[in-house]
């Protein structure tokens, strides 16, 4: 009985790998990789072909498929190359199998945590110095998208960190412009005359890309500059945390999720929280969600070393498989061209990455200048190979930071840090 | 792949004249699935077991040349190595082991009591009833998550109906916290003793594993029982149908009461069904996924990551696809070991001389009752997937 079945199992692994072998399944695989394996990340020739280009995106809604949409459109029409635009379900997802593949879309957002891990694989072209505006991105963005010293991609917008706040609830305090908080003093004072009746004076996401800006107040960082060295349990950003442990315990600042919403700007929109230190993206939620919330969006006050906020930006990634680089090369420039940036921003938001935009972009926006004088001083999120997960972990801990010892936390993240620089 | 090799077995005997086609025929009606499955299932394992053990960085064929073998670096980077890979695997086993440990009881308990419940021919509305346990079952998890991240909101039903018997609920969601640690902080503890504080496996402390599912996870498990409950009360129902009543009749004459009919003679002979649901339940806990994609991401503080998750986020959002596909390998190996335990739990054995004494008292010698014989007589199972209780019946 046993022998017998022991046979037929033999039997039939006989027969499947003889089906394979017959349907050539085996050598199938072997053919991306030799295809793939030709473009070794820093290549300094650019393909060409008549190839259409495919353009894969994560959309934040309509507003921004549309406006990449007509804007991919608009360039189809004048250079004669053909382009479609994807909007991704989930993007991270969408990619890896298309690099998997061997057959990705040739230009896709790219975020800078996902930046380190493609190019070490050799996903990527880096093509930022072959861009007619190179120049011309803001230095911080350019660091951002930089790899072993190769600027990878151009950024196609960013944002930043301020503080955003409740004009009626802050009449009602009876506080005025004068009173618009410039240092951790001030915020601790306005918070605690703001939190009342059940709002809260500061409402924040329970995240480093939150928290971070007090971090980068105080003078620290999770990686050194040059993304070297772990610096994550610095008295810096001890005492960062420490800011912000003392006050969500005093009730004068909290976590969005611990009054029962899903982000500051919930929490600020629905009036739960009388401030929220949120991006640009805020605006496009309060018109939206929240039209009725009269709000002011001012700088961030000022820690004991400084002014600091964080910036969040993604690039157009260009895969080094890709069979028409150099038309993908002029319609990335096209896109973060001023024209182009600036429409972007007014269907959906985003600052332009561009300095030559920057005043053209205030004047349209005078009410949310705050945001780009951010630019000025903000840092971005470190993008070493496996930062993520690191990351991932840190926000994790600071979810317990109110009841947590800021000094076990960060020396918790020193050690992850240090196992992915270098 | 059982089911596959059956039909080779029997065409594997080559017999000569009248039924020589026989095997050709044979192989040629299989062969489709055969290479479907192969196809679709082997080659894929077969490849992710490569991956396993290589570099591949996610880019091209995991079998072009740029690829190595680094043997078991990926296994030793989420188990050995200390690092943030090894206490995520180890955070995620925890969260599952507990999941897994209150959820396979409960939902077997359960299934069985709501089975029992309309099984009862003089119950009204048996139908209805029966479509109603059953509903959660046919309703995708998705849906069923979302309606589950409504009730259990820090404004949600659940806690506004919590609030009318005078209980302040948690922020379901929100709170990390484990409910063995609260129960334990509700007496006073809060901190570990420094023998469970001071040591630690796969990263994580002792008085960590210990912290139980944290309240976000909590929600989860009652949402796995809910959904599941009804799936296998089916079986059961089916299982109960096929129990003849001259069973229960014989035992009623031998002044047997409901309890002890229940548990001694009813039971016993739902031996394979239970071993199909506490399976099922088992291989099911263990891959929890979707619930944690759709609903928490994993959060609040990691207490809701799976092993599944985590094999996904390694991979694709980590581009560690190594360690993604090592996970998943582990992962098989902890479900194969806990169905061997429990298949070993739940094998047949004699009945015991304690239980034996029971039945043989001098005032009634002799002759087994049919109960008795019943109750002896416990239902042999010879393959763990055949739930047809008819058999034993004819036996």
């Amino acid at each position: 009985m046993t022998r017998q079945k022991t046979r037929a199992l033999v039997g039939a692994a006989l027969l499947i790998t003889g089906a394979l072998a017959l349907t050539a399944c085996g050598s199938g695989f072997d053919d991306g990789g030799g295809a793939g394996s030709s473009g070794e990340g820093d290549a300094t020739e650019l393909t060409s072909s008549d190839d259409a280009l495919t353009i894969l995106i994560g959309s934040s809604g309509d507003a921004e498929t549309d406006a990449v949409e007509s804007a991919v459109a608009a360039w189809s029409e004048e250079s004669g190359v053909e382009a479609s635009v994807q909007v991704a379900s989930d993007l991270p997802q969408q990619l890896s199998q298309g690099f998997a593949a061997g057959s990705p879309p040739d230009l896709f957002y790219l975020a800078t945590e996902a930046l380190a891990g493609y190019a070490g694989n050799g996903s990527l072209v880096a093509y930022g110095d072959m861009l007619a505006n190179a120049d011309d991105f803001y230095p911080s963005l350019v660091q951002n998208f930089t790899v072993d010293d190769q600027f990878y991609c151009a950024p196609k917008d960013f944002s930043t960190l301020a503080l955003v706040i409740n004009k009626g609830m802050w009449d009602a305090a009876g506080l005025t412009d004068d009173d618009i908080p410039t240092t951790w003093e001030e915020l601790d004072t306005v918070a605690q005359t703001l939190t009342k009746d059940g709002v809260v004076g500061l409402a924040f996401g329970a995240e480093y890309q939150r928290v971070g800006a007090f971090m980068a107040q105080a003078g620290g960082t999770l990686v050194s500059d040059d993304g070297t060295e772990a610096v994550a349990n610095s008295p810096e950003n001890v005492e960062a945390l420490t800011y912000v442990k003392d006050h969500l315990e005093a009730g004068s600042f909290a976590y969005a999720t611990d009054i029962g919403t899903g982000w500051g700007g919930e929490a600020f929109g629905s009036q739960k929280a009388a401030m929220t230190i949120e991006g640009n993206w805020i605006t496009g939620a309060m018109m939206n969600d929240y039209p009725d919330v009269d709000y002011v969006v001012a700088e961030l006050p000022a820690g004991p070393v400084g002014p600091g906020t964080m910036q969040f930006t993604n690039c157009w990634g260009m895969a080094a498989d890709s069979p028409n680089q150099q038309a993908a090369l002029e319609l990335v420039e096209y896109l973060t061209s001023t024209e182009s940036q600036l429409a972007f921003s007014e269907a959906f938001g985003p600052m332009p990455s561009i300095q030559s935009a920057a005043d053209q972009w205030s004047a349209d926006n005078p009410e949310l200048t705050a945001f780009l004088a951010g630019a000025d001083y903000a840092v971005g999120v470190p993008t070493n190979d496996g930062i993520a997960a690191v990351i991932t972990d840190f926000n994790a801990q600071l979810e317990s930071l109110k009841s947590g010892d800021p000094q076990q936390i960060l020396d918790t993240v020193q050690a992850n840090v240090e196992a992915v620089v270098g | 792949m059982t089911a596959t090799a059956v039909a080779p077995r029997r065409a594997g005997k080559a017999r000569k004249g009248l039924r020589r086609g026989e095997a050709l025929a044979g192989w040629l009606f299989t062969g489709p699935v055969l290479i479907i499955l192969g196809v679709f299932l082997l080659i894929p394992v077969v490849m992710a077991l490569w991956v396993s053990f290589s570099d591949w960085s996610g880019r091209g064929s995991p079998f072009s040349s740029g690829v190595s073998f680094v043997g078991l670096e990926n296994y030793a980077a989420i188990t050995t190595d200390g690092g943030l890979p090894t206490r995520d695997f180890g955070t995620a086993l925890r969260n599952n082991g507990w999941y897994v440990l209150l959820v396979v009881p409960l939902q077997t308990a359960l299934a069985l009591f709501l089975a029992v419940l309309v099984n009862r021919a003089i119950l009204r509305g048996r139908g209805f009833f029966r479509t109603a346990f059953y509903f959660p079952s046919v309703t995708s998890t998705v849906a069923i998550t979302v309606l589950w991240l409504f009730l259990f909101s820090a404004n949600g039903v659940v806690n506004e109906a919590l609030s009318w018997i005078g209980i302040s609920g948690p922020n379901w969601w929100a709170d990390p916290s484990g409910i063995v640690h609260n129960g334990l902080a509700a007496v006073g503890v809060t901190q570990g003793p420094p023998v469970l504080t001071e040591n630690d496996f796969l990263g994580l402390s002792w008085w960590d594993w210990l912290a139980g599912p944290s309240v976000a996870m909590t929600a989860l498990i009652l949402m796995a029982v809910f959904t599941t409950s009804g799936t296998f009360m089916l079986l059961f129902i089916a299982a109960l149908q096929n129990i003849g009543s001259e069973i229960q009749e014989a035992a009623m004459m031998d002044g047997a009461n409901g309890w002890q009919r229940f548990w001694r003679v009813t039971l016993p002979q739902l031996r394979p069904t239970l071993f199909t649901v506490i399976t099922l339940g088992l291989i099911g806990c263990w891959q929890v996924y979707d619930q944690i994609y759709t609903g928490t991401q994993g959060g609040p503080g990691k207490t809701t990551m799976t092993p599944a998750y985590l094999s996904y986020t390694s991979a694709f959002l980590g581009q560690d696809w190594g360690q993604g596909a090592a996970i998943a390998f582990i992962l098989f190996a902890i479900i194969v070991a806990f169905t061997a335990f429990q298949r070993w739990v739940l094998r047949e054995r004699p009945v015991s001389k304690r239980r034996a004494r029971q039945y043989q008292q001098p005032s009634r010698p002799s002759t087994a009752s049919p109960a008795v014989a019943a109750s002896a007589r416990v239902p042999s199972v010879p393959e763990p997937t055949t739930t047809d209780p008819t058999k034993e019946d004819e036996r």
